[in-house]
Order: C-alpha cells, then sequence, then structure tokens
C-alpha cells in the first residue's frame, strides 16, 4: 500500500433510483486522517453518497476505493469503514454497553474483553456508568456519543457521519461539534461528514464539497469555498452572498459577468457622508434586522436591486429609525468574487440575496 | 369526541345487543353442560358434574383433543417458519412479482373454506397420490395459518425498517447473524402473536379439516360435529365445546396482551 494512497477514492460514481440521478458522475479523493464535510441542500445526493461508500447501495456505474482497493463490489460488512447514522440506530433490545461491543461480538471476541473496550470507548465520549441503560433511556446527546463510540471501537480506517448533530439542539450541537473534533485528532482516522448547515462545515473541516443535484459543484478548504465561490449556487449557499448579474456588473463594475459579494464586506452609510470604497451606489434602506453583535441591513439600490449588509454594532451606525432614509453602499474592488460566468437558471436563485437561517 | 345522552343510549343499546346475540348462546352452552337434562332443553331442569367427568373419561373426546393439538401444534411451527421466510423476502428484497406473491401468501385466508378443501384434497388424492392422514390436515391448515405469521411480521418489519441491519452490517455482522443478533430478537413478539393466532385458527378449523382427514383422522371439531346429534352425546358434546371455547379465546388474548403492551412501550 503506497503511503499516499488516498483512504477513500470514487471514480465516476453514479447512482440512479428511477428516473433520479441522485449521483451524477461524482470524481473524489479523501485523504487519510482528512476531516471531509459534504455540504449540501436536501436532495442533492449526500446521504447517498455515503451509502455508497459504505455498500448499502450498489453504483450504477463507478467505483469505491478504500486505501487502494477496490470495493464496489463488497458488502458493507466487508468493508473497512463504519457509519454514524443519522438516526443513530442503536439496537433497542440492547443495553448501552452490549451495543458499543457489538461491532467485537460479531468478530468473534469473548465477552470480557470486549465489554472492557466497550467501556473505555464509552469513556472516551465521556458516558462511563451508563452502560447498563437501554438506548431508550438516553437523552439525544447521550445516544450520538453511544453512536459515535459503538462505530469507533472497532478502530475503522474511516469514519462516515450523517448528519449526526442534525436532531440535537443548538448548545449541545456545538459542544458535539468540538467533540467530534476532538475526537477525529486523536484517533487520526478520516471523517467524512454529512451535514447540510454550512455554518458547521465551515468550523470543522479541513475540506469541503458542495453537492448540488448529484454533483460536487466546488471542492476546497473552507476558507476557499467561503472566499473564492466558483459559482452563484455555492456563492449563495454557503453563506449570504449579494449577487450581481451580468447586467448589474456592467452598471456597477463597468464588466460583464456574475459578481458576488459578502454582506459583511459592504459598508453603509447616509446619503450625506463619505464611505471611501472603490464602489459605491446610493439606494433606500429597506430594513433592519437586529442580530445581537451586528445588524443586517436591507437595502433597495436604485439600480434596481436589493443588497444585505451585515454591520458590527456602533454607537453611530444607521438605526432602524431611519428606515425608509436614503443611504449610501460601498465596498471595495478586492471584495467582489467572479463567479463563473454561468447563466443562472432563474428558479434557482428566486431573491438576489438568500436569508441566512433564522438560527444562525 | 361528545354525544348527546340518547345518542349515547341508543350506542350503549346497540352495543349491548350485538353483544349478546354473540355471547349469549356461548353462555348457554356453558350452562348445559351442567345441565341434568340431556336434549340441550331450556331452562336446564337442574345442575350436574356428571358430563363433565363423563367427557373427561370420553376416549373418543380425549383423542380428539389430541390430535387437534398435534395438527396445531405442527401447523403453528409451520406457519412460524415459512411465513417469516415469506415475509422477510417480500419485505426486505426488492424482486421482480413481489407485490403478486405477497397477494398469493395472503389470499387463502379470504378463500372459502371449502374451496380450499376441495382443491386440497384434489390435489393430495389424484395429483400426489397420497393417502389422507393427519399429515394432510396439517399441510392444508398451514395454508392458511401462515397468514397471520405472515402479517404480523410483515408489519413488524415494516415498522422496525431496515437502519438496525444497515446499523449491524455496517458493524461487520454477516447477513445470518444480523437475523439472529438483531432482526429475530425484535420479531420474538410478533412470531408468538402470530403463532398464538394460527394455533387458534387450526385447532377450531372444521371444513378444510373435513376435506383433508379422511376417515381416520378426528379433530376436535369433526368429532363435536359427529356426536352432536346421538341423544347421548349431546351434554359431552357441550362440555368439549366449552374447553374448545377456552383453548381458542384464551391465545387471542394473550395475543392482544402482548400487542396492547409493546404499543405502551413505544
Ligand atoms: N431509495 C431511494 N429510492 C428512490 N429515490 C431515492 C432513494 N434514496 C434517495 N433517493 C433520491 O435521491 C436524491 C438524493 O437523495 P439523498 O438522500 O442522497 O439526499 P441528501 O443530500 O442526503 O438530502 P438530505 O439533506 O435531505 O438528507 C433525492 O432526490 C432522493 O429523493
Ligand atoms: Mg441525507
Amino acid at each position: 500500500m503506497a503511503a499516499d494512497q488516498p483512504a477513500i477514492r470514487l471514480t465516476g460514481l453514479t447512482k440512479t433510483f428511477g428516473a433520479v440521478n441522485a449521483v451524477d458522475g461524482v470524481d473524489l479523493d479523501i485523504a487519510e486522517g482528512e476531516f471531509f464535510s459534504m455540504l449540501g441542500p436536501s436532495g442533492s445526493g449526500k446521504t447517498t453518497v455515503l451509502r455508497l461508500i459504505a455498500g448499502f447501495e450498489q453504483p450504477t456505474s463507478g467505483t469505491v476505493s478504500l486505501f487502494g482497493q477496490d470495493v464496489t463490489d463488497r458488502a458493507p460488512f466487508d468493508r473497512d469503514v463504519n457509519t454514524v447514522f443519522q438516526d443513530y440506530a442503536l439496537f433497542p433490545h440492547m443495553s448501552v454497553l452490549d451495543n458499543v461491543a457489538y461491532g467485537l461480538r460479531v468478530r468473534g471476541m469473548p465477552r470480557r474483553e470486549r465489554h472492557a473496550l466497550a467501556r473505555e470507548a464509552l469513556a472516551t465520549v465521556r458516558l462511563e456508568g451508563y452502560g447498563d441503560r437501554k438506548p431508550g433511556q438516553l437523552s439525544g446527546g447521550q445516544r450520538q456519543r453511544v453512536a459515535l463510540a459503538r462505530a469507533t471501537v472497532v478502530r475503522p480506517k474511516a469514519l462516515l457521519l450523517d448528519e449526526p448533530l442534525g436532531a440535537l439542539d443548538l448548545k449541545l450541537r456545538e459542544q458535539m461539534q468540538v467533540e467530534l473534533k476532538e475526537l477525529q485528532r486523536e484517533l487520526g482516522i478520516t471523517f467524512i461528514f454529512v451535514t447540510h448547515d454550512q455554518e458547521e462545515a465551515l468550523t470543522l473541516s479541513d475540506r469541503i464539497a458542495v453537492f448540488n443535484e448529484g454533483r460536487i459543484e466546488q471542492l476546497g478548504s473552507p476558507a476557499e469555498i467561503y472566499d473564492k465561490p466558483v459559482s452563484p449556487f455555492v456563492a449563495a449557499f454557503v453563506g449570504t452572498s449579494n449577487i450581481l448579474d451580468d447586467t448589474l456588473s456592467r452598471l456597477v463594475l463597468g464588466r460583464g459577468g456574475i459578481h458576488s459579494v459578502r454582506p459583511e464586506k459592504m459598508s453603509i452609510g447616509r446619503e450625506d457622508t463619505a464611505i471611501h470604497t472603490d464602489r459605491e451606489v446610493a439606494g433606500v434602506l429597506a430594513e433592519v434586522i437586529y442580530v445581537g453583535s451586528s445588524t443586517r441591513l436591507i437595502v433597495d439600490l436604485d439600480i434596481g436591486t436589493r443588497v444585505t449588509v451585515l454591520e458590527q454594532n456602533d454607537a453611530d451606525r444607521v438605526g432602524e429609525d431611519e428606515r425608509g432614509s436614503r443611504v449610501r453602499v460601498g465596498w471595495d474592488e478586492r471584495d467582489t468574487v467572479a463567479l463563473a460566468a454561468a447563466p443562472i437558471p432563474a428558479d434557482d436563485l428566486p431573491l438576489l440575496t438568500r436569508p441566512e437561517p433564522a438560527t444562525r | 369526541m361528545r354525544l348527546s345522552s340518547l345518542a349515547r343510549g341508543l350506542l350503549a343499546a346497540i352495543t349491548i345487543v350485538v353483544l349478546a346475540a354473540i355471547y349469549l348462546p356461548l353462555v348457554v352452552v356453558l350452562v348445559n353442560s351442567f345441565s341434568t337434562s340431556t336434549s340441550l332443553t331450556w331452562p336446564p331442569p337442574g345442575f350436574t358434574l356428571e358430563w363433565w367427568v363423563k367427557a373427561f373419561g370420553n376416549a373418543g373426546a380425549l383423542d380428539a383433543v389430541l390430535t387437534s393439538v398435534q395438527v396445531a401444534l405442527a401447523a403453528t411451527v409451520i406457519s412460524l417458519v415459512l411465513g417469516t421466510l415469506a415475509s422477510l423476502a417480500l419485505q426486505r428484497f426488492e424482486f421482480f412479482g413481489r407485490e403478486a406473491v405477497s397477494l398469493l401468501v395472503i389470499l387463502p385466508i379470504a378463500l372459502p373454506g371449502i374451496i380450499t378443501g376441495i382443491a386440497l384434497n384434489n390435489a393430495f388424492r389424484t395429483i400426489l397420490g397420497l393417502q389422507l392422514s393427519i399429515v394432510t390436515v396439517i399441510v392444508a391448515h398451514a395454508t392458511f395459518c401462515i397468514v397471520t405469521v405472515f402479517n404480523n411480521v410483515i408489519a413488524r418489519l415494516r415498522l422496525l425498517g431496515t437502519s438496525y441491519e444497515d446499523a449491524s452490517a455496517d458493524l461487520g455482522a454477516g447477513v445470518w447473524t444480523t437475523f439472529r443478533l438483531i432482526t429475530f430478537p425484535q420479531l420474538r413478539s410478533a412470531l408468538f402473536a402470530g403463532g398464538l393466532l394460527a394455533f387458534a385458527l387450526s385447532f377450531d378449523e372444521i371444513i378444510v379439516t373435513t376435506f383433508t382427514a379422511g376417515s381416520s383422522v378426528k379433530t376436535l371439531p369433526l368429532w363435536i360435529l359427529d356426536n352432536l346429534f346421538r341423544p347421548n352425546q349431546a351434554p359431552v358434546v357441550n362440555v368439549i365445546a366449552v374447553v374448545l371455547v377456552l383453548v381458542s379465546i384464551v391465545p387471542i388474548y394473550i395475543a392482544q396482551r402482548i400487542a396492547g403492551a409493546e404499543k405502551i412501550a413505544r
């Protein structure tokens, strides 16, 4: 086995269900020890890719290789990867300890030994003393940690996690994110993490693949994905973006193509104050939304589009009482990202700016 | 839901009439089994335990009970095995004609017993060239007893979904290990309930049995039918009927209790 062998290699991976192309020609190399995230909207094929890697689905075409070995035709129990399921799938008729020890049991390890290892694994997820309970007697976060312990106790070479934090509340979620990251560093194995939460993907991952309709739309580090989105889809899906279409780009920037500017890169000022940026456009303040540490201001520009500006809260910011007054919005040339000049399908981007999810 | 007192009274009355129509005749049989009259006269002129004593000394009746228990047990075991396999195949695997097979498995319970009986009689004797015996009765009963097991198990499999089995395979377990350690333990109560129903169904079956038993095999229902109109046997038949009712009701009661308990546990 060569040292630079990718942990997981997908080539031309395609899966169709009837008329639906759930996964549509995915090529991907994931390195050993990498924390890799798959990010994408609902139905974009993330789960299907994971199930193809684990072996629960057979690809329509293409191959799955694990550490240089083609495993496309192997059954799930014959692959060196383990899955943490979205619904955890803890066996309800077994105690927590037996759940964690299950993978060792089917490998024929004697009871005493496997229980000792299972207890150790429970300790690493800080659940010592819970071994005798049934899964039904645990909270959501505890179940999630049991699922983690169960999947990692057999020392897989890669761990597949399908939205493992989806069912948790915000506080627990943030806490579990930290624990996941620590666990991955401890074990030193590849994590493939599926989520539709862009913030989660950005904070946890070494690399991210953004999925759209069964294809990888962009592959890169969190910073690349966020700062240099390659398409309007990525710009709009990862965070909030103000997108200037071809016409508006010509009008404001003096050149064609599609461009995006992040709300936090934009500045806003009252009509009579200068804001000292490369670009400046006038408009009317339509809405002011207070979001704790900052304020989101929505402005209808005179050139016929609506943008979102994110401002840190300080004493002299444009206030809520100024709704309806005239303002100026500006940004610097270096914060203008040129997106691939692909035409935007109208129904993909109904609004010029996508509002951020309310819970963030 | 709120009902007017008139509607409530009406509903109560209808319920009482329906239940009475079903259960009063059973009470009559019970009472008659203690009656001093030999000809099913009503009201009973006096009370005696004579028939109960006689029934338990009646070789024909006891033989019939034994035969029925054997048939029901064997048919239940066959149904448990085949019903489980069929439901696993139909619920867990995709194949051509799955819907059709599913219908074919359930159909025997809806077919008129007399049709099943004649068809099986024909098949056993003329096509397969078999002597009618206890074995043919068992096979015949299994054809419709499978349905109760199948229905119970398939409903459970649907409820369980495949994620536990996926998780088991993911952790390294082969197909058989997964069935033994994961699927079967979660099917146990469904199998028990289905098996009890199958037993009860077989125990009091008469039409199909008539056509598949030949003259040498007497199940309990057949024995009752034979003896009901013999003047001196009528009271003994009442006793046996009471026993038969009890044997049929108890499993259904237990099966219902299990189903109820599981609903609460979930
Ligand atoms: N077993 C199946 N049969 C038919 N279609 C399926 C099946 N599994 C997935 N699909 C379809 O494939 C597409 C991709 O589904 P997938 O579950 O991979 O999406 P996802 O990215 O995981 O979405 P989510 O974020 O909602 O979990 C969807 O259109 C879905 O309807
Ligand atoms: Mg999914």
